[in-house]
């Protein structure tokens, strides 16, 4: 019995964060949205009618006129509703297909090996999330997972003709998309990438997949390789449903305001640490050391700069978070520097290893068992009256340096106190 | 009004749950094997499906079908619209909670108090079912 060759779909959601935003706001189907980074910074995502006049990563400040002028509608970033968007979207998906692979908050690769009728599934998972969610996905289908995404970029490039869905399981039209796509647009490829390609003559996705692999690998890498061999046709990428562990835990974000004083700092960096410990235990990880940083404004002309971190050792590996935010907060003392405008900090988990798994010296000291009651403790109280519930005392219940987010839509989907208001008029 | 008692609600018929005595010589509580899952209000109105979404209504045009003001109703979006669904449309973009009423050619949005006229969907109105009302939870207190 010969092999079935395998299938893939990429599942992505078009302009999701401004998709989103439409969703409880049927007044703004035809408006076109930008929604903006942490702190209102610049632009992060566009609907399809915002992208001719405004660009990816613009900072707000200088485009509010442009912004008036075409009628477009900022957001800030409403975190809370993408993220049940989200979950709600790749649910429908595993409804429908044997495997799925969520890649990132909007895209999921699946597992399509042994179906029948492939055009068919991709219409039916696009009007089951589209009649659902109201938000609209493209697919894309093909041998590889390179040749889903270029299949997926096409349906998005091509709306009206494909209506969303594009299979090129079919050599015939694989090979037009690889003809008629630029290799900038393959899945990987940057633009130094592009470059480099753009000088050896290869300048379509056909030209990198006839390339010899060989080449490739010399000059760039093995991934490039791979990328090259899966758009011939040949798989390299397995579906990777396993939710593995990152490397480093890390949590940083912009300040709210300009911070001076080394306090509300410290109060800032409990807060990531809180976070940070947070995902560490999710993952029943401990860490060995801890890195802090903080810096200026990097772009202001008018600013002193002055950007430094710190790596602290811990005396064992753990996730008590007592331990952490003592480490975090004392490793500051040591990086601040009084006369500058901080505007960011962050706090990094490295040296992650499972709990367990650190036995390298057998006279060392080991995280206390009480002290992993009292975590667990934490999270179930957390868990069930809503984060920060219980938290160490250094960090606030509020901040003047918390997140701005002046243009904030409801959580319509999970705060009872904000849900949709419809009239019955 | 009648009413009748919760039986068996879910799959595997879930009842109430009874509570576990705490019996100090240690006898074993004679209730202990007859333990079942909590009833629970998620799964009856099914609001943790990935198409059913929580909505707060006002306005009092549906009293006939027993929505008033600050009700919260449970709404299915995979459901198929049929006459007769109470439903949360979009008439040209503008969201309202109505009941479908399909007559022949004719497409109506009904409401259950005399003082509202049903409003006919006419040529050049825009109409889409946003989703279909499967129960409305409303507090007496």
């Amino acid at each position: 019995m010969s092999k079935v060759p395998p299938v893939f779909g990429l599942i992505d959601c078009n302009s999701f964060y401004a998709s989103c935003e439409r969703v409880f706001r049927p007044d703004l189907a035809k408006v076109p949205i930008v929604v903006l980074s942490n702190n209102d910074g610049c632009v992060i995502a566009r609907s399809y009618d915002a992208k001719p006049f405004v660009k990816m990563g613009e900072p707000y400040f200088q485009i509010k006129h442009k912004l008036r002028q075409h009628g477009i509608v900022a957001f800030s970033s409403n975190y809370a509703l993408y993220g049940d968007l989200s979950e709600r979207v790749m649910t429908l998906i595993e409804s429908l297909v044997p495997a799925v692979e969520v890649y990132s908050i909007d895209e999921a690769f699946a597992d399509l090996t042994g179906v029948d009728d492939l055009d068919g599934l991709g219409r039916r998972i696009r009007s089951l999330v589209l009649r659902c969610t109201g938000i609209p996905v493209g697919v894309g289908i093909a041998h590889t997972k390179t040749l889903a995404k270029l299949a997926n970029h096409t349906a998005k490039r091509l709306q009206a003709q494909t209506g969303g869905v594009v299979n090129i399981c079919n050599q015939f039209k694989r090979d037009w998309v690889l003809r008629n796509t630029d290799v900038a647009e393959v899945w990987g490829v940057g633009r130094r990438m592009k470059m480099h390609l753009d000088s050896m003559g290869i300048k379509t996705a056909m030209d990198l997949a006839k390339a010899d692999p060989w080449i490739l690998r010399k000059n760039f890498s093995v991934v490039i390789e791979k990328t090259a061999r899966e758009l011939s046709g040949t798989p390299c990428l397995e579906l990777d449903e396993l939710d593995l562990p990152k490397q480093e835990i890390c949590c940083s974000r912009m300040f709210g305001k300009r911070l001076k004083d080394l306090p509300p700092i410290k109060e800032a960096v409990a807060m990531y640490m809180m976070r940070a410990s947070e995902k560490l235990r999710a993952q029943n990880s401990l860490c060995k050391k801890v890195r802090v940083s903080i810096r200026t404004g990097m772009f202001n002309p008018e600013e002193a700069k002055y950007a430094n971190g710190v790596v602290v050792d811990l005396p064992y590996p753990t996730d008590d978070v007592r331990l952490l935010t003592k480490a975090a907060v004392g490793a500051l003392d040591r990086v601040y520097r009084p006369g500058f405008s901080y505007s960011k900090a962050e706090v990094m988990l490295l040296n992650r290893c499972k709990q367990g798994e650190y036995t390298d010296d057998l006279f060392a000291t080991s995280q206390p068992a009480e002290a992993v009651k009292v975590m667990a403790v934490l999270d179930k109280i957390n868990g069930r009256w809503g984060r920060g519930t219980l938290r160490v005392a250094s960090v606030p219940r509020s901040s003047d340096w918390g997140m701005r987010r002046e243009m904030l839509s409801q959580s319509y989907t999970t705060r009872l106190d904000q849900l949709w208001t419809v009239g019955c008029d | 009004m009648s009413f009748s008692l919760l039986g068996p609600i879910a799959e595997g018929g879930r009842k109430l749950p009874l509570c576990l005595f705490r019996v100090p010589a240690g006898f074993p509580s004679p209730a202990a094997d007859y333990i079942e899952a909590h009833i629970s209000l998620d799964e009856v109105l099914n609001v943790r499906a990935p198409h059913v979404y929580l909505v707060s209504l006002t306005g009092e045009s549906m009293q006939g079908a027993g929505i008033f003001e600050g009700d919260l109703a449970v709404v299915d979006r995979s459901i198929e619209p049929v006459h007769g669904h109470v439903v949360i449309a979009l008439l040209n973009n503008d969201p309202v909670c109505k009941r479908l009423c399909i007559r022949g050619k004719d497409v109506i949005l009904l409401s259950e108090n005399p003082k509202y006229p049903p409003r006919y969907v006419l040529e050049g109105d825009e109409l889409t079912i946003w989703g279909v009302v499967t129960s409305s939870v409303r507090s007496h207190v």
